[in-house]
């Protein structure tokens, strides 16, 4: 030992491991403009394809006639529901158990829809030919409305006329999908008949979008010679994908080879499968060349999977001094056209039934009505597990309107019914088994760092004085406490199409000591690349700047169910730790050897092996990895090498504490966000500046969606928000200053404690703003309104409690 | 969002743009910034098989101060005017009108010639120019003429330029006194749900004069002489603001849309109104 020896602490710090802001390593390549994105890549002889696509929300298709678009210069195939009939890829299966079209077979159902599939030369070419195909269409009548559509004698999908049994148990109606139940409905029911305090509330989860700065695309490559389909997209599970084609092809699994480039952001809406994709295939198998479909900005927001569309109906029961009893959820879900919600598929209302959320509540009913309308098909979660964005907004609007109910202070109130440190694990009356949680303390932290009691003076004051005339504008303070359920998910109850929710990792360790690790994940943006590394680098002692992680491959990474629903820490984060661990457990056996000493009498020390009581020592992973390769170690086989497959034992929950302070102009609408408190527990902390920067993004596109950001039809099912200028994608300018704070309470299942936080800031954001809005409103007799809170809508709600009246 | 293919022109000077346009007639249109004309040629609503790109038109581009006279050439960019500074010593409002405009990125292509010359009734240009009093420079084969911003809008992307003249200058007096412009939008690249841009000059405690126009209140950009007299000779109290709001909502006639319905919009136009007045004239 000498001066020159790094000491314990420069060795920890060297590995840049768990607790690390590390830099993203992404970042080098995108900042410059070096990311390899689909409409990046371009192979030889491509040819490009577009869409036709319906003008109408619902019609018969009478005749399509593609002579014309044929007849132009560089166009080489039209393709309609007629040409792919033949290999019955005209429907395809939706990840919800139904089916839906591929391209209009007799029929569209909603604007937007694909009805011929153009291939050309070039992009130009084949957007010239959409035009030139002609399409005579009898116009129907159109049901935007789910209830409407519950009671209307207008069969929307004719494919299913009289069958009376769904994917997912007994249908109602022609235009109903399914019912789907959780809980105990007459003991619910009882319990708040018989309750001090009942609060009911109905409230309407809008359409919106994720909307990824990078819409949806793919190029499909047969090779005829070696009989082999290579598959680039923007696939969010690429695993999934090539089984699936492999299903609906014919083509076998190990003749498809599914490759995720860089993704620009997925939020849910690059799970599902679209129609582009299978075109795209079909046109390749049939052309014999690789064949391009990228979308545009108005096809995605008009055509790929939408989010949420619930009409939520709560009643909610308490005892005279805030003890919440009973909780009563029933959902009108709206599903569009085709049922294609990305849930696993026992859950067709995904994780609704968190919708007692933070809260001890002893009994609860969840019932979901899932129905057909002439609107895009979808349902993804879009920057949340399953549903869960409309559980917290639910039970957390439910609380606000159950403390106006009860006159009390909504924080009290949340405070004296959260699940206790001391209940978890905890077993909620829908079904879940909470792993761990400390809300008290984190809703005291929170509190406490907004100075919850003076804001609540302060807003006091402010509506004396608005009520003096002596100002416009008005104070909203937004609650919201959420418990999110992510990392699906135990293979024994979650499946997608009957392929289990474990994930993977396979690590490599190469013999002068740096390392590959694959994954069955794919990162779109959330810098796994840097986090994945860092778990690995204080599981297994080589620094994170020595390990490449590679996912997105099928050829080359282990089989895994891909990247949503905050399920990648959780799950392949868990396997990355698993594998590790069994490098470990290998490498400890090598160092024993090259030490002389039993397996037992050395330990792992940051970065190597050290004999117990002797430090001085020791053999360095660096070491370990070329005696690995290179020297022969009697009843040890040469490598270091290790997969692990992960099936979680729970999800993990994380939880967060938020407040919003925000003041609004009753005369024009327009609001302002003063403050934006986010206290996250996700247990152990990996990345910290890539957790701040996740909290940041979920944040933003909780505010877009909270204040304005909606998929809108008209009666006739025109999209009315079908571009950016009205569809609202906040920028810098419009996202306010957020503080970050957090607790940590690791998940006791978890590998390394880790729970996963991608998505809880957009859970618990959305109710946050919204719950600011209304709360503003509350001295003046607001019981609830319907987001998104726009200019218009919040001058309405001014304008309905005679604020105007001057 | 791919649009039909076109014939790319890019002259170097006006008759050069002007030849094109006359050949071509209305198979032709000028491109500036091209933040309106792009998006709709892409989305296959504007056909035109031949773009004359006039940004290699060096005598457009340029802002010229001369006494009270301010012209400006009509490539001059969002951002061109918003850094000029002798331009915001002259007509401060040009700037604060300017930095309401979309984002940066788009104020570096966007310009006013485009903004003015297009007959969007969603640009911000226009009403300004008609608070200003502008005149606009319109060169055609027969030569060059000038028409008032105030007569220049006939409806939405209709206005007194011919198909083959280009609007090459715009041309106003510095303003003297107060001037706001005041603009609600909902985000960053929205037009105005409701926006007025407001000129007040004071002689002691009264108005001695008053310019008020609206944008996107109307299918053209609303210059509102009542408002205006409503306001001269007053001492800009409650009772007159009051008066020239009501008179200048008199003279729009907003449409539903995305951003609310007539109702909603009629009651912020009144407040952006009433705002933008009482800035000027705490400025004047």
């Amino acid at each position: 030992m000498n001066d020159l020896t790094p000491d314990r602490d420069e060795r920890v710090a060297n590995l840049k491991g768990l607790g690390c802001s590390r830099k993203r390593v992404e970042d080098a390549r995108f900042t410059q403009g070096k990311g390899n994105y689909i409409d990046d890549i371009s192979l030889p002889g491509m040819l490009h394809g577009d869409f036709v696509r319906s003008p109408y929300a619902h019609a018969r298709v009478k005749s399509i006639n593609t002579d014309a678009a044929m007849a132009l210069d560089g166009v080489v195939a039209v393709l309609t529901a007629k040409d792919l009939e033949p290999l019955s890829l005209h429907w395809m299966p939706t990840l919800a158990g139904d089916k839906q079209m591929v391209l209009a077979d007799g029929k569209v159902l909603f604007q937007g829809q694909e009805v011929a599939f153009v291939v050309a030369r070039d992009r130009y070419i084949a957007a010239d030919a959409v035009e030139l195909v002609e399409v005579e269409y009898e116009e129907l009548p159109v049901l935007v409305d789910p209830f409407e559509a519950l009671k209307s004698d207008v069969v929307l999908r004719e494919d299913l006329d009289g069958q009376t049994e769904g994917a997912h148990g007994p249908r109602k109606h022609h235009n109903h999908i399914f019912t789907w139940e959780v809980g105990d409905e007459a003991g619910t029911n009882a319990v708040i008949g018989d309750a001090d305090v009942v609060a009911e509330e109905t409230m309407y989860y809008h359409r919106t979008h994720p909307c990824p700065l990078e819409p949806c695309g793919c190029l499909a490559s047969m090779d005829k010679v070696n009989g082999k389909l290579t598959l680039y997209g923007t696939f969010q599970a690429p695993h999934v994908v090539r089984t699936v084609a492999s299903l609906l092809s014919g083509i076998e699994e190990h003749n498809i080879r599914v490759v995720s480039p860089d993704i620009g952001g997925g939020f849910g809406n690059k799970v599902g499968v679209y129609p582009g994709y299978v075109c795209s295939i079909v046109a390749s198998i049939v052309t014999g060349v690789p064949v391009k479909w990228v979308e545009d900005r108005m096809e995605n927001l008009m055509t790929t999977a939408f989010a949420r569309d619930y009409w939520m109906k709560g009643r909610i029961s308490a005892t005279r001094d805030g003890k919440i009893t009973g909780l009563h959820c029933h959902v009108t879900a709206d599903h569009g056209a085709f049922d294609a919600c990305a849930d696993p598929t026992k859950f067709p209302a995904g994780f609704m039934n968190i919708c007692t959320g933070s809260y001890d509540i002893p009994i609860a009913y969840l019932g979901v009505d899932g129905v057909y309308t002439n609107k895009a098909p979808g349902g993804v979660s879009y920057r949340c597990s399953f549903r869960v964005t409309e559980a917290v907004y639910f039970i957390e609007r439910m609380i606000e309107v159950l403390a106006i109910e009860l006159n009390m202070d909504a924080a009290e109130l949340r405070r004296i019914n959260f699940i206790g440190k001391e209940q978890f694990p905890y077993q909620s009356a829908l079904g879940w088994e909470y792993d761990s949680g400390d809300y008290h303390t984190a809703w005291d932290k929170a509190l406490a760092a907004v100075d919850y009691d003076g804001l609540r003076k302060e807003q006091a004051e402010r509506v004396e004085a608005f009520k003096r005339g002596e100002t416009r504008t008005l104070m909203g303070i937004g609650l919201s406490f959420f418990t999110e359920i992510v990392g699906a998910g135990p293979v024994k109850n979650c499946d997608i199409l009957g392929m289990g929710m474990f994930d993977s990792c396979e690590i490599r360790i190469h013999p002068t000591g740096s390392a590959i690790a694959r994954l069955g994940t794919i990162s779109q943006g959330q810098g796994h690349a840097t986090t994945f590394a860092q778990i690995l680098a204080s599981e297994i002692g080589i620094p994170a700047d020595s390990i490449t992680i590679e996912e997105g491959d099928t050829d080359t990474a282990p089989y895994g169910l891909g990247t949503y629903g905050s399920r990648s820490t959780p799950v392949a984060g868990a396997a990355t730790a698993m594998a590790g661990r069994k490098i470990r457990a290998k490498a400890q056996m090598i160092a024993a050897y090259l030490l002389e000493v039993h397996d037992d009498d050395v330990e792992f020390d940051v970065d190597r092996f050290v004999v117990k009581g002797a430090p001085e020592r020791f053999k360095t992973m660096s070491e370990i990895a070329y005696a690995a390769y290179n020297q022969a170690i009697p009843g040890v086989e040469p490598g270091l090498e290790a997969v692990s497959y992960y099936d979680p034992p729970n999800m993990t929950y994380p939880f967060g504490a938020y407040v919003c302070v925000m003041d609004i102009d009753v005369d024009t609408g327009v609001t302002d966000i003063r403050r934006f408190y986010a206290l996250d527990d996700c247990g152990t902390r990996i990345n910290p500046m890539v957790i701040e920067g996740q909290i940041h993004g979920g944040l933003t596109e909780a505010l877009a969606v909270a204040m304005g950001q909606e998929i809108a039809y008209d009666d006739m099912g025109n999209v009315k928000t079908g571009t950016l200028m009205d569809f609202f994608l906040p920028t810098a300018w419009e996202v306010p200053n957020y503080e970050t704070d957090h607790t940590v309470t690791p998940s006791p299942h978890h590998p390394i404690g880790a729970k996963g936080v991608g998505e809880s800031p957009h859970v618990g954001g959305v109710p946050c703003f919204s719950n600011a809005v209304q709360d503003a409103f509350r001295p003046f007799g607001l019981r609830h309104t319907n987001m998104p809170h726009d200019h218009w809508r919040i001058w309405k709600t001014a304008n309905g409690l005679g604020l105007h009246d001057t | 969002m791919i649009p039909p293919s076109f014939e790319y022109h890019r002259p170097t000077d006006v008759a050069g743009a002007l030849a094109v346009l006359a050949e071509h007639g209305d198979d032709a249109r000028v491109l500036a910034g091209g933040h309106s004309l792009i998006p709709m040629m892409k989305l296959r609503m504007a056909d035109v098989p031949h773009l004359i790109d006039l940004q290699d038109v060096a005598a457009l581009k340029g802002i010229e101060i001369a006494g009270d006279q301010i012209t400006i050439g009509a490539m001059t960019t969002q951002h061109e005017l918003i850094a000029s500074d002798a331009l915001h010593a002259a007509a401060p409002i040009i700037r604060e009108a300017a930095l309401q405009i979309a984002d940066p990125q788009v104020r570096y292509m966007g310009t006013i010639g485009g903004n003015v010359a297009n007959g969007d009734p969603g640009n911000d240009m226009p009403g300004l120019m008609q608070c200003l009093d502008a005149r606009f420079t319109l060169e055609g084969a027969d030569g060059t003429r000038t028409v008032a911003a105030r007569s220049f809008y006939e409806a939405a992307y209709m206005t007194d330029r011919d198909d083959e003249e280009i609007l090459t200058h715009i041309s106003f007096a510095a303003p003297r006194g107060g001037y706001a412009y005041e603009k609600q939008k909902r985000k960053i690249g929205d037009y105005a749900t409701a926006a007025c841009a407001a000129l007040i000059e004071r002689e002691g405690d009264k108005v001695a004069s008053a310019s008020v126009a609206m944008t996107n209140l109307s299918d053209i950009p609303v210059f509102s002489e009542a408002a205006a007299a409503a306001l001269a000779g007053s001492a800009c109290d409650d009772a007159a603001v009051k008066a020239a709001v009501a008179a200048a909502l008199e003279d729009i006639d907003p449409t539903e849309d995305n951003r609310g319905p007539v109702e909603f919009k009629m009651h912020v136009a009144g407040i952006i109104i009433s705002r933008a007045i009482q800035r000027a004239w705490s400025r004047a």
